[in-house]
C-alpha cells in the first residue's frame, strides 16, 4: 500500500487535494499508532520490572529450573495417579499420608464408597450450581428494575445498576472470609461468595439484554390496559429468556472454576484437597486431582455449549462479556 | 377478563384447527416451567441438607458477626486495668492506639489511684478501684465488689450488667464493654472511624487536629529538621506501622500488573494462534484442529493450577499471577478470537485476493481492520474480569491483595484493615471498568457490544 504510486499520475486538481487531505490523515494515524505502541511497550517492560522486583524468586534466576519441579513432582508410577485417584491401596503404602489413599473414602454402605477426590469434585460442582441458580434467581428479579425502559432513567435503575455493581466488584475472598468467621469454614461461605459476585455479574449482563428487547409487544399489551407486572411478564420474558438462559449456563461454566478456586483459600471441595496436595508434596494426588479437574470443567463447558446452541438456535453471544 | 365471547360453532371450530398451536399446548409447553421450577426447589432443598445449612446457620455466632462488621467503621481501644499494689495500672496491648503516656480522656485517674471510664458521658461511666467497682449505667450507680475469689454484681443489677461465672460483664452498648475480673478489668472502648489512619503513634503529628496540620504545613517551625513539614507527614503517612499505607499500595500494584501484564500477553500470544485456528485463514484442517485442542487445553486448567505450579516454580509474588493469566487466557482469547476471525465478512479478503496481494497482506488489509475492535473488546472484558481473578489468585499464594487481604482476615482483629482495602478494590475496579468502557464505546460505539 505505497502512497508513492499516485504522485506523477495525472489526478486532477481536485483529486489531488483529496490525496493530500488523506496522506496527512495517514500520517497522523500512523505516528497515532506508533505513539501508542511505545506507551504499552514503556507500560509493559516498568510493569515486568516492577514484577520482577515485587517477587520473591527473579524471574530470569529462576527460569532455567521451571522444570525441575515438573521433574521431581512426579508420581512414583502412572497407576499411582490412577489409584490416587479412585482410593485404591498403594503398594507404596508406608504408613505415611502420602500413600495413603483408602482413608479418606466416603463409605456408603459396608463395602460400596465414593473416592474422595470425586466425591470433593461433587461439592466443587454442587457450590457452582447451587451459587449459579440463586443467583441468577436474584439477578432475574433484579435486572427489570435497572432497565431504563422498564423503569425509566430515576432513582429505582441508579439504586438498583449501583447494588449490582458493588456486588460485582466485591472480592469474594472477604464475603468468603467474614461468613467463615461467622459460621465456620466451608462449602456455604464460598456458596455466598460466589452467589453474590453472579448477582452482581448476570443483573448486569440481564439488564442490557431488557434494554435491546423490542418494545412492540410491551406497547401491544399498553394498548390493552395490561398492569406494568403483565407487561413485562408477556412482552419481556418470552423475548429475553433465550439470553438469560445462555448467560447463566456461561457463568455456571464460570462459576465452577471459581469455586475451585476459593475452594483452595478455605471454601472446602476440590480446590482446597488440591492446595493440599501441592503444598505437601504428594505428587500423585495432585496429578489425580488435575486430571479429575481437566475433565470436569471440558465436560462442562462442552455439555453448555452444546444445551446453549439448542436453547438460541446458534444466535451468537458475546462469550467475553459473560465472562466479565 | 373471564366473559365468554359469543363464537358461533362454525368459526369455534375454525378458529381451533388454525391456532392449534397456541389452543391446544402440549403437556410439557403447560407444566414445563412447573415442573422445572419444581425440580429446581428439590435440588436446592437437599443441597441445604447435603451442605448442613440449617445447622451451620443454628450454629452461627451472630454476636461475633456483628462485633466484626462494627470493626469495619469503627475501632476499639483495649487497656488492661490492672489491680496492682493496691493501685490501678492501665496496661495496653502491642497494637496500642496510644503513646506512652498520653493524656486519654476517657480514661482518667482518680486522685486514690484509681481510674474512671468514661463511656461517651458522666452518666455511663465506671469509677475502678482495686477494692471496688462503681458501674454508673444510665446515672444509676451499681457497685461491683471485688475479693479474691472474683467480682460480684448487686442483686438489683440490669440486664446490662451480668454475672458470668466469676465476672462481671458491663455493657455499654455502642461505646463498648467492661469484664471485671479478680486481678483486673479488661476495658473495651469503641469510636466510629479508623484510629491513627494517617499518622501512627510514633510520628510527631500524631494526635493533632486538622486545623493544627494544616498550619503546620503553611507555617510553623520544622518539626523534623531535615524535611519540610509537608514531606515528613508525607513520610509518616506512607510509613504508617498500623495501617501500611505504602506497603497496601505497592500490593495493590502488584494485584494489578498481574491482571494488566498477564491480559496483554495473553492478546499477543492469541492473535497470531488465533490465526492459525481459523478455518477460513488456515486451510490445514489438522492446523485448525490442533491449535483448537491447545487452547481448550490451556482454558480447561483451572487458574488455580496454574498458580500454585507458578508458584512452586518463582516463590510467591506478581511472576506466577501473570504466567497464570497469561496461560488461561491465551487459550480463552484463542478460542474467542478464532471464532470472531471465522465470522468475518469474506468479501473484503476476496478483494484484497484479486488484487494480487500476498497471504500476508491479504490478512492484514482483509481480516484485521474486520476483527481488531472486537479483539480490543474482548481483552478489555478480560482485563476487568482479571483485576477480580487477581485478587483471588494473590491469596492462594501469588501475593498482591489478595495475600494482605487474607493476612488481615486471619487475625479476626484487622476488620477495618479489611474494610480500607476492600474499599480501595471497588476503587480501582469502578476506575478500570469506566476506563475500558470509554475504549470500548470510542472503539465499536455502544451498540456492538
Amino acid at each position: 500500500m505505497s502512497t508513492a504510486t499516485f504522485g506523477g499520475s495525472g489526478l486532477g486538481p481536485q483529486a489531488e487535494t483529496t490525496m493530500r487531505h488523506y496522506q496527512s490523515q495517514l500520517q497522523r494515524r500512523r505516528l497515532y499508532t506508533v505513539l501508542s505502541i511505545l506507551i504499552f511497550a514503556v507500560l509493559i517492560v516498568a510493569s515486568l520490572d516492577f514484577a520482577n522486583r515485587a517477587n520473591s524468586g527473579k524471574f530470569f534466576e529462576r527460569l532455567p529450573y521451571l522444570f525441575d519441579f515438573l521433574k521431581t513432582f512426579s508420581p512414583d508410577s502412572p497407576m499411582e495417579v490412577f489409584r490416587a485417584m479412585f482410593d485404591l491401596p498403594s503398594p507404596l503404602a508406608d504408613g505415611s499420608l502420602k500413600y495413603d489413599y483408602t482413608s479418606d473414602r466416603i463409605y456408603i454402605t459396608e463395602s460400596l464408597y465414593i473416592p474422595h477426590f470425586i466425591y470433593q469434585l461433587v461439592v466443587t460442582i454442587n457450590i457452582a450450581l447451587v451459587s449459579t441458580l440463586v443467583g441468577s434467581s436474584f439477578a432475574f428479579l433484579l435486572c427489570f428494575f435497572a432497565s431504563t425502559n422498564l423503569v425509566g432513567a430515576g432513582a429505582t435503575r441508579f439504586v438498583v445498576r449501583r447494588i449490582m455493581e458493588v456486588l460485582r466488584a466485591f472480592p469474594e475472598i472477604v464475603i468468603a472470609g467474614l461468613i467463615a468467621a461467622i459460621l465456620s469454614i466451608g462449602p456455604i461461605a464460598a456458596i455466598a461468595a460466589i452467589t453474590i459476585h453472579t448477582i452482581g455479574a448476570l443483573g448486569k449482563l440481564f439488564f442490557e439484554v431488557v434494554e435491546n428487547a423490542d418494545m412492540k409487544a410491551d406497547e401491544g399489551l399498553r394498548a390493552v390496559g395490561a398492569s406494568w407486572l403483565e407487561r413485562v411478564r408477556y412482552a419481556i420474558v418470552p423475548q429475553v429468556m433465550p439470553n438469560f438462559v445462555s448467560y447463566t449456563l456461561l457463568r455456571a461454566e464460570v462459576n465452577v472454576r471459581a469455586s475451585t478456586i476459593i475452594g483452595a483459600v478455605g471454601g472446602g471441595g476440590i480446590g482446597e484437597v488440591f492446595r493440599l496436595a501441592i503444598g505437601r508434596d504428594h505428587a500423585a494426588k495432585a496429578y489425580a486431582i488435575i486430571i479429575l479437574l481437566l475433565v470436569t470443567v471440558i465436560a462442562v463447558d462442552q455439555f453448555s455449549a452444546w444445551l446453549r446452541r439448542r436453547l438460541t438456535h446458534g444466535a451468537p453471544l458475546d462469550i467475553a462479556k459473560g465472562v466479565a | 377478563m373471564h366473559s365468554t365471547p359469543l363464537i358461533p360453532l362454525a368459526d369455534r371450530a375454525r378458529i381451533e384447527t388454525q391456532y392449534a398451536d397456541v389452543l391446544q399446548r402440549s403437556f410439557l409447553q403447560r407444566f414445563g416451567l412447573l415442573i422445572g421450577l419444581g425440580v429446581v426447589t428439590l435440588y436446592l432443598a437437599l443441597s441445604a441438607v447435603f451442605f448442613h445449612v440449617v445447622p451451620a446457620l443454628q450454629a452461627a455466632q451472630w454476636d461475633r458477626a456483628s462485633a466484626y462488621l462494627q470493626d469495619w467503621v469503627s475501632w476499639r481501644a483495649q487497656p488492661r486495668l490492672r489491680f496492682e499494689d493496691g493501685k490501678v495500672t492501665p496496661r495496653w496491648t502491642l497494637r496500642g492506639q496510644y503513646p506512652e503516656g498520653a493524656e486519654i480522656d476517657w480514661l482518667r485517674p482518680r486522685a486514690d489511684g484509681g481510674y474512671t471510664v468514661y463511656y461517651g458521658n458522666a452518666e455511663n461511666r465506671l469509677e475502678v478501684t482495686p477494692k471496688r467497682v462503681d458501674a454508673i449505667i444510665g446515672g444509676v450507680l451499681y457497685p461491683v465488689d471485688i475479693s479474691d475469689t472474683g467480682a460480684r454484681a448487686p442483686d438489683n443489677a440490669p440486664a446490662s450488667l451480668r454475672q458470668e461465672g466469676e465476672k462481671v460483664v458491663v455493657r455499654y452498648g455502642f461505646a463498648g464493654q467492661a469484664e471485671i475480673r479478680a486481678s483486673q478489668v479488661y476495658v473495651q472502648r469503641r469510636f466510629l472511624g479508623w484510629a491513627n489512619f494517617l499518622f501512627d503513634t510514633r510520628s510527631v503529628f500524631w494526635g493533632k487536629s486538622f486545623g493544627e496540620l494544616a498550619g503546620l504545613v503553611v507555617s510553623g517551625e520544622r518539626l523534623d529538621p531535615a524535611l519540610s513539614n509537608i514531606a515528613a507527614m508525607g513520610r509518616d503517612i506512607w510509613h504508617n506501622t498500623t495501617w501500611q499505607h505504602g506497603e497496601i499500595f505497592s500490593q495493590l500494584m502488584q494485584t494489578l500488573v498481574m491482571a494488566f501484564v498477564g491480559t496483554l500477553l495473553g492478546t499477543l500470544a492469541a492473535f497470531p494462534l488465533a490465526f492459525i485456528a481459523a478455518r477460513n485463514i488456515t486451510r490445514s484442517r489438522a492446523a485448525n484442529w490442533g491449535m483448537k485442542r491447545v487452547f481448550d487445553f490451556l482454558r480447561s486448567i483451572d487458574m488455580l493450577i496454574w498458580a500454585l505450579f507458578f508458584t512452586r516454580s518463582f516463590g510467591p509474588g506478581p511472576i506466577p499471577g501473570i504466567a497464570s493469566i497469561f496461560f488461561t487466557d491465551s487459550g480463552a482469547l484463542g478460542k474467542v478470537y478464532s471464532e470472531a476471525i471465522e465470522n468475518i465478512d469474506e468479501k473484503q479478503r476476496e478483494g484484497v485476493k484479486s488484487l494480487g496481494a500476498a497471504s500476508t497482506l491479504v490478512n492484514r488489509y482483509g481480516v484485521v481492520p474486520q476483527v481488531l475492535p472486537v479483539f480490543v473488546s474482548q481483552s478489555l472484558y478480560f482485563f476487568e474480569s482479571n483485576i477480580r481473578s487477581a485478587t483471588v489468585i494473590g491469596a492462594v499464594g501469588a501475593g498482591g491483595i489478595g495475600l494482605k487481604l487474607l493476612e488481615a482476615m486471619g487475625t479476626n482483629a484487622d476488620w477495618d484493615k479489611v474494610a480500607y482495602m476492600v474499599l480501595l478494590i471497588l476503587g480501582v475496579v469502578f476506575i478500570f471498568d469506566n476506563i475500558s468502557n470509554t475504549l470500548r464505546w470510542k472503539l465499536i460505539g455502544k451498540q456492538g457490544h
